[in-house]
């Protein structure tokens, strides 16, 4: 028997989340006003599980390492969030939303954990409208919604491509309301370098004041880690600079279980790499595969000669193009969900036909659908016999109706008119869905201390489908949480006051002092960014989008050596006593320098092909499939927590098994 | 209402509702004026009845001099503060980059239209009280005729004075040139990027002084 | 291309601090501004020398932490950007580029190029909310229509991103586009017009407080701002101040 407890109520699956709520011990007002919650991160989930849990009237203190609450990277998000609203009435509903998550998530996710998510996620509508969120209308004055990441319903609200930043922006203003009321102690530009356990139970934080270099203690009954993914890790990823692993790597190295670390989102659509100074990479919608042709050219000559600027690609002729997706997968075609998209732009790159300088582009091509567009146009407005030029103008209108922003963005960056030629698209990293292990009330294996958003692992299996991000979030900072800590902050009533003059504070406020001493005095010759792009290249290349037991095996070799030479040769210039963003990056490099063995172990051990883990041992042998991701639900229909034992290497796999009473487990296919 | 002067809209608000009442001075000044183009006789039987009478002033003439005193004053005390609010310059600051000269320069503009006034008060303001208030001439004759047109032309001889009256009208026409369609914006209309009240403002804002500076050299020229 | 920068560095809030030129060889013209800077720094470290401090986060236009006033106007010569999304092809060879911090006394510089917009999120706390608790019971979401054209032109000031280019450029170091932004998209939504008397006044005399500037109306701000949130928004502030000192 594991030592994990997922806590899943007993009952019938669409009564599990109901019972609970009907069950759970509730803490009095008047004693709710002496406890204190430490919530780490304001992104949409640690913004939202603040604002709600001072609403109930605990005191919360909430920490974000950027200058304001109202800038942490869920802001980022453009496309849409997911609701079993059906107010198209095309047929959707809690189970339907439900099924497709499950199965979006290649069956390696938890039953329980998805259908509440289903069964909140209306509620998270009904909230941010009265929260005053600009969701799209239409001209009823109805919300408006869209078809996202391939389902077959339309379920996603939006705001215009700003989805994220609207539904953070309710958040912080639910946060500031309680700000306010001094429900609320913000502490921004504050970075959680430890976790306190007392008797085992999470009792505060050491942090670092980020502009004045001061060391504090926190303290309270409860912890909660909200600070998201660490797709970092790679170095280039479309997350935001200051992304970090560390809260959720200080509490694992305290004792909270890690789990499925392999599961990385690979995203399709991002604008490519122009060259090595890169420091980030930019997402745009996946909304344009739905108009845009993916190709590469047929023969390597005309890739080279596209490479060194000797070939537009207009000149090529449509012989002369590979729509490598359409070959391939004739039913989905350009549609194939995104780490199908991903893997099949890195298999054309690696055989040699990337159309950018760097050889890691391929093209996004509108060509088709301005024609098309332009033609219906022409028809619809009675223009008998229009001219080629006629219809392209018409056809362009259409396009920048629905993508204007986008090519916009993309024109700004990489300075070509994407109306006129391809764009250039290449796969980052962009979410992970693994994470701090939780169970069903969101509490890590640490007591005391929960997880919420992307920083857990429970709701996305091994693939996010596109807008589920957003409502997990809010699922779990709004709904969720605020009731499941109910459960064990009740039995907190009595504790009174949490000191932070114990031996354990002591004790962490002494080893996080130690560790900056150490960075600050390091005559290293290395800049810490020499050393994140070294981690993100053997990541990229060994634990990236296409996986296997060889490549794996040097990624754990060579990551332990980076780690090695990085405590001895790593440079941070400046103090510790003072605003100094290279300390802060040696920090969470070196979190990312352990995290990233783990990844590579965790991906060495699932032997099958699953969602965004692909191993290339792992595929369909012969068929109509072949060549394609195989799962191996017999033996690796689990969850892979690990136990931090001193070395990541030394980490212990515990498995969560997966059962599925609801569901019937399907493999993936597209052809 | 407490508060209202102090606060940063209150005092934009009560800047723009000073600003629309010297514009529609202004005009009604112009109008009368303009008559003397004309017509001798008209402008000065309006000069008289506006010099005598007593609802003119007694409260629209001092209500108009506090107009004028709130509308600097105000203008002075905000930018002082606004100056205040930044402590520390630039080094290189592109304000056209931006924004046009005539926003930026309002204080300019408007020190100049002060000086202009202090000018035109000792050319025209105060000899009229002298002679009504303190003299206790209220016929407006001269030598059996009204007075007013020949001053008028008098002082329009010098050419140093002329000079300076159109520059002072130029002046005022790069203030009207922000400033009307400023005083709408602060009372809440969108009048920044808006065509009509921007061309209405135009015109108004050229139209205006061009006027006065055509009376002062119709009269320096035909004279 | 080779360049010379000419950055503003400052210890802390209390040093003086000055400019300091450096010279920077061999930048691409597809390189972002920032990516420059993170050039310029990687040389700094090597060569044992502090690099320079500056907020940024997203990297993609949309967080609002990017704040650089370059030669002379905020996040530089391009339109529509924040800083991060600025490219150096809108530079030359041999340019000589002035970096400042944003300023204005409500935004005390932190250290370089960083500096403290916390006003902001004070002006917010004074009123920037709907005050709704989190049930799960409000009421249905299509149970409140809104016209389309309120609904588009909300998210039009909601797009906001903070990021503080229209005091940094304006030149009285007003807040007036940030407030009107916030003020207007709550005035617009039927779920914010319950308390937006309220609200307008108590923001409005949180951004007096903080000591920003007033508003000369020189539209600078809009034309500077990488969101394009529209001068409209302060005239729909304007007008609900005096509604709500006025009105009934």
């Amino acid at each position: 028997m594991s030592v994990l407890n997922s806590n899943v109520p007993e009952g019938p699956l669409k009564d599990k989340w109901t019972n609970l709520k009907n069950h759970i011990d509730l803490v009095n007002p008047a004693n709710k006003r002496n406890i204190d919650v430490i919530v780490i991160g304001t992104g949409l989930a640690g913004g939202s599980a603040s604002a709600t849990l001072a609403e109930l009237g605990y005191n919360v203190k909430a920490f974000c390492y950027q200058d304001s609450p109202r800038r942490a990277h869920s802001i980022a998000a453009q496309g849409g969030i997911n609701a079993a609203k059906n107010y198209q009435g095309d047929g959707d509903s809690i189970y339907r939303l439900f099924y497709d998550t499950v199965k979006g998530g290649d069956y390696r996710s938890r039953e329980a954990n998805v259908y509440r998510l289903a069964e909140v996620s209306a509620n998270i509508i009904d909230q941010c409208v009265a929260q005053g969120v600009p969701f799209a209308r239409d001209y009823g004055g109805q919300l408006d919604n869209r078809s996202f990441g391939g389902v077959l319903v339309s379920r996603t609200f939006y705001a215009k491509g700003q989805t994220g930043q609207q539904l953070l922006l309710g958040a912080y203003s639910a946060m500031n309301r309680q700000i306010s009321r001094g429900k609320i102690q913000m502490h921004n530009r504050h970075e959680m370098l430890d976790v306190v356990l007392v008797n085992g139970k999470a009792r505060g934080i050491i942090a670092r004041n980020l502009e004045t270099g001061e060391i504090e203690r926190h303290s309270a009954h409860a912890v909660v880690i909200a600070s998201g993914g660490y797709g970092n890790v790679y170095y280039l990823s479309t997350n935001a600079m200051g992304s970090n692993v560390t809260a959720s790597w200080k509490i694992h190295k305290k004792g909270a279980f890690f789990a499925n670390p392999c599961y990385t989102q690979i995203h399709p659509t991002c604008i490519p790499r122009s060259g090595d100074y890169q420091s980030k990479l930019t997402l745009m919608s996946e909304s344009l595969r739905n108009d845009g042709r993916i190709w590469v050219p047929k023969s390597k000559e005309d890739a080279i000669a596209i490479r060194e600027g000797r070939k537009k690609p207009t000149e090529l002729s449509e012989d002369e193009r590979d729509y490598y997706l359409e070959r391939r997968y004739p039913a989905f075609g350009n549609l194939v969900p995104r780490d199908v998209a991903s893997r099949a732009a890195k298999e054309r790159c690696d055989a040699g036909y990337g159309v950018n300088a760097t050889g890691e582009a391929v093209y996004l091509d509108f060509k088709a659908a301005i024609e098309r567009y332009g033609k219906e146009q022409c028809q619809i407005h009675g223009h008998k016999n229009p001219s080629e030029k006629e219809i392209i103008a018409e056809g362009e209108k259409v396009i920048e109706a629905k993508y204007g922003n986008l090519f916009q963005m993309y024109e700004k960056i990489v300075d070509e008119n994407p109306y006129k030629t391809p764009m250039m698209i290449y796969p980052a990293t962009h979410y992970t869905m693994g994470g701090v292990w939780v169970d069903y009330n969101l509490m890590t294996t640490i007591e005391g201390c929960y997880c919420i958003g992307e920083a857990n692992f429970s709701d996305h299996g091994a693939n996010r489908l596109g807008a589920s991000a957003l409502m997990q979030g809010l699922a779990d900072g709004y709904f969720v949480l605020p009731y499941t800590i109910g459960k064990y902050l009740s039995n907190e009533i009595r504790t009174g006051e949490i000191s932070t003059d114990s031996p354990e504070f002591e004790k962490a406020e002494q080893e996080v002092k130690e560790k900056i001493n150490f960075f600050v005095n390091n005559k290293g010759s290395h800049s810490v960014d020499h050393y994140h792009k070294q981690l993100g290249k053997i990541m990229w290349d060994k634990c990236g989008m296409s996986r296997n037991a060889a490549d794996l095996k040097l990624a754990i070799a060579e990551i332990k050596a980076l780690r090695e030479d990085f405590w001895k040769n790593v440079l941070v210039p400046g103090g510790a006593d003072t605003t100094n963003p290279e300390l802060e990056k040696a920090g969470r490099v070196a979190d990312f320098l352990e995290l990233g063995e783990l990844f590579a172990k965790d991906a060495l051990n699932r032997e099958e092909s699953c969602g965004g883990h692909f191993r290339e041992e792992s595929v369909v042998q012969d068929g109509e499939q072949k060549g394609e991701a195989l799962r191996n639900d017999e033996e690796f229909a689990y969850v892979s927590a690990w136990e931090y034992t001193g070395e990541p290497s030394d980490a212990i796999l515990h498995k969560e098994e997966l059962e599925f009473n609801d569901i019937e487990l399907k493999q993936r296919s597209y052809k | 209402m407490s508060g209202f002067l102090s606060s940063s809209i209150g005092r934009k608000i009560s800047m723009s509702l000073s600003a629309i009442f010297l514009m529609v001075f202004l005009l009604q000044h112009f109008v009368i004026n303009f008559t003397s183009v004309f017509s001798e006789d008209l402008f000065n039987s309006i000069s008289h009845f506006m010099g005598n009478n007593i609802l003119i002033q007694f409260v629209m003439q001092p209500i108009l001099i506090l107009g004028v005193i709130f509308h600097f004053v105000m203008g002075f005390v905000l930018e002082i503060k606004n100056r205040n609010s930044r402590a520390v310059g630039y080094a290189e600051y592109d304000g056209s980059a931006n924004s046009s000269w005539m926003s930026r320069n309002m204080i300019i503009s408007g020190a100049a239209i002060l000086a202009f006034i202090g000018l035109h008060f000792y050319d025209f303001w105060i000899p009229e009280i002298t002679t009504k208030y303190i003299e206790g001439d209220t016929s407006g004759m001269i030598n059996g005729n009204f007075r007013y047109y020949e001053e008028l032309v008098h002082k329009f001889q010098p050419l140093w004075r002329v000079v300076l009256y159109c520059l002072s009208f130029i002046l005022l026409s790069l203030h009207l040139l922000h400033g009307f369609a400023s005083a709408f914006q602060s009372l809440g209309v969108p009048s920044m990027r808006n065509k009509i009240i921007k061309t209405i403002g135009n015109i108004y804002a050229i139209g205006i002084p061009l006027g006065f500076i055509f009376i002062a050299l119709y009269h320096f020229a035909i004279h | 291309m080779n360049l010379t920068l000419k950055i503003w560095r400052q210890k802390s809030s209390k040093d003086k601090g000055g400019f300091v030129e450096y010279k920077i060889a061999d930048i691409s013209e597809h390189m972002s501004f920032l990516e420059m800077m993170d050039v310029l720094n990687e040389e700094l470290i090597t060569k044992g020398e502090e690099p320079v401090v500056f907020d940024h986060d997203c990297r993609e236009g949309i967080c609002g932490s990017c704040s650089m006033f370059i030669n002379g106007e905020a996040h530089g010569p391009d339109r529509g950007v924040t800083t991060c999304q600025l490219h150096m092809r809108k530079f030359k060879d041999g340019d000589k580029i002035t970096i400042e911090p944003f300023r204005a006394k409500a935004f005390p510089v932190i250290k370089d190029l960083m500096v403290d917009r916390s006003s902001f999120d004070r002006i917010q706390q004074a009123g920037g909310f709907i005050s709704v608790n989190t049930s799960g019971n409000t009421t249905d979401a299509n149970a409140i229509l809104i016209p389309k054209e309120d609904a588009d032109l909300a998210m039009d000031a909601a797009t906001c991103i903070g990021c503080g280019a229209c005091v940094a450029t304006c030149k009285n170091s007003s807040a007036m586009l940030f407030v009107g932004a916030k003020v207007s998209q709550y005035a617009l939504l039927p779920q914010g017009k319950v308390e937006g008397k309220e609200r307008v006044k108590n923001m409005v005399a949180q951004m007096d407080l903080e000591g920003f500037g007033n508003c000369t109306n020189t539209g600078a701000c809009e034309v500077e701002c990488p969101k394009g949130i529209s001068l409209d928004n302060i005239a729909r502030m304007n007008r609900n101040y005096v509604g709500s000192i006025f009105g009934s």
